[in-house]
């Protein structure tokens, strides 16, 4: 599959901050990136660098091959691009804007029209066509910002926070378009909602202080955490010493610990020692020894919890 | 070529129509033809003056464009950045001098319309007599000129800030700097201490001196150069700040 979004070594200093410290991503075709960080982590300046608004103030990025310093128009007819905050001409109606989008990508009035309505389609517009883009809701707004990204069906899409604002159906909707977008082109996707890294994105890229901290499946960064794949499970107050007793004598058990109680319920948690069973497996012969144990299951972790992790120690500095 | 014309043109045109959608363009429309007429016709004594010409109509337009036309470029830019389009329009597959020559070209267009609607003016002063209508074209000509250098100026300040209010005051002052070089109020307190060259160079820079000149009917071609060059440096000057502030 080819790389259709490269970033090499991108820097931009902002007065003494430097926002972007050496980030080098590779994105192929049929891959959606997740572009994850905190406020402030360099997120939105580094998808700035690639769209070719700012220049970086070393490295370089490359939209479908193309250079975006030394071809920068022929790299941003390959990419369609929404701007973090979504902004769009409020002064237009919706028509006008969009059609205003296709002249300027270059398609006759024919074309244009037919585009116009294929992307008014995708992003469920048909209804507020007419209307000025000042008057729409937050909703809408975001998805006309949505509409202009992806009427050329770009080869590259970079979307800064396209959900933000939605509500849960208007953003199972974006993710549904993403995800139907996905398979021909390369798109990287800013948001602050875990869940949606898992929902659409086929890879994860965490970004703190301007450096990425960890690239890989959300698969991949939950193994991070200490708890991923143990066997967490409930037990009656009473009984909680008993079962972490005979549950420390199965040989595929390494350690048990307490991790909290609730209701009169003790919640303990299993690691697994090395050449244990499959944690499923696991967790059903747990399941079939000790009756007392409850809602025995295996602990998968979850992106916010690593997200945590990693953004907060100070080692998150180390490349994954 | 070509692509360069059809991009600036699209900018042009959407930004041409952006100015009618609020009533704003009808307001400064409808002041800026109020206006020229009560300065000829009151102040300039159009009447009284027996002279079938458009003097004191065109002699007004500097002072009148120091206040009307910083407002109709103050939105250029300082818009742009405010709203963040700014980032939308630089990543679409256009060339940053199609986006400024577009934007200004509409801009200028818009004060052409203004000028345009001026003309009752001129065929009223046919019907009153017999005026040498060389002499109105070149003025018209010369306003239009005129305007344009003040307008590439209010843009390029435009690009600076994101706050129209300051766009305006800050284009507005230096504009109004510009036209006062050539009052001889101020080249005689300038005569007073500084050597010779300055003085002319000084009321070289100036719009009245250059506009004096093109509404006397002299199209002279130093004028039109001054104008012309004038609207150049500043919208590459446009060009280098677009640059510079767009990411603040």
């Amino acid at each position: 599959m080819a790389v259709l979004i490269e970033a090499s070594g991108l820097e931009k200093r902002f007065g003494d901050i430097l926002a972007v410290d050496g980030i080098s991503l590779r994105v192929q075709q049929g891959e959606v990136l997740g572009f994850l960080g905190p406020n402030g982590a360099g997120k939105s300046t580094t998808m700035k660098m690639l769209a070719g608004f700012l220049e970086p103030d070393a490295g370089a990025a490359r939209i479908a091959g193309i250079d975006v310093q030394e071809q920068p128009k022929l790299a941003k007819r390959k990419l369609g691009y929404l701007p973090e905050g979504a902004p769009c001409y409020g002064d237009m109606s919706v028509r006008a804007f969009l059609v205003f989008i296709a002249e300027i990508r270059g398609f006759d009035r024919e074309e244009a029209k037919r585009r116009v309505d294929a992307a008014v389609e995708k992003t469920q517009l048909a209804a507020v066509l007419e209307q000025r883009i000042e008057t729409l809701s937050k909703g809408f707004k975001r998805r006309v910002a949505i509409a202009q990204a992806i009427l050329h069906d770009p080869q590259v899409l970079i979307m800064d926070e396209p959900t933000d604002g939605l509500d849960p159906n208007q953003k199972h909707q974006v993710r549904k378009l993403i995800a139907a977008m996905a398979a021909d082109k390369a798109i990287i996707v800013s948001t602050h909602i875990l869940e949606e890294v898992e929902a659409v994105c086929s890879r994860a890229v965490i970004i703190n202080r301007g450096r990425i901290v960890a690239d890989g499946t959300a698969e991949d960064l939950m193994r991070r955490l200490p708890y991923h794949n143990t066997i967490a499970m409930h037990v009656p107050v009473g009984r909680a010493e008993a079962v972490a007793r005979a549950l420390a004598e199965f040989s595929a058990i390494s350690k048990v610990e307490t991790v909290g109680r609730e209701n009169g319920k003790v919640r303990l948690r299993a690691m697994p020692s090395a050449g244990a069973p499959t944690p499923s497996e696991l967790a059903s012969l747990i399941r079939s020894r000790l009756i007392e144990a409850e809602e025995v299951h295996v602990e998968r972790g979850n992106l916010d919890d690593v997200f945590r992790q990693i953004t907060t120690s100070d080692a998150g500095t180390s490349h994954a | 070529m070509h692509e360069f014309l059809r991009n600036t043109w699209i900018i042009a045109k959407r930004e041409f129509v952006a100015y009618f959608s609020t009533p704003l363009a009808t307001v400064f429309l409808i002041i800026f033809i109020a206006l020229t007429g009560a300065f000829a016709f009151y102040v300039g004594g159009f009447f009284e003056r027996g002279q079938a010409d458009l003097s004191p109509f065109f002699q007004y337009h500097p002072w009148l464009y120091l206040l009307l036309v910083p407002a109709v470029a103050m939105r250029l830019w300082a818009e742009e950045r405010k709203s963040g389009t700014i980032e939308l329009l630089m990543t679409l597959p256009i060339s940053p001098w199609e986006a400024i020559l577009g934007k200004f070209l509409a801009a200028w267009a818009f004060i052409g319309v203004a000028l345009l609607l001026t003309l009752p003016m001129w065929i009223t002063v046919n019907v009153l007599g017999s005026p040498d209508n060389g002499v109105i074209l070149a003025g018209y000509i010369g306003s239009f000129l005129m305007a344009g250098a003040f307008l590439a100026i209010g843009s390029c300040i435009s690009a600076l800030t994101r706050n129209q209010v300051i766009a305006f005051i800050v284009s507005a002052s230096i504009c109004f700097l510009l036209v006062m070089s050539g009052l001889e109020l101020v080249l005689n307190v300038l005569r007073a201490w500084t050597p010779g060259f300055i003085v002319t160079a000084v009321s070289s820079m100036s719009f009245l001196s250059h506009f004096d000149r093109i509404s006397k009917g002299v199209l002279d071609l130093s004028a039109v150069v001054f104008y012309l060059s004038l609207i150049a440096f500043a919208l590459f000057a446009n060009r280098i700040f677009v640059e510079l502030k767009k990411a603040d």
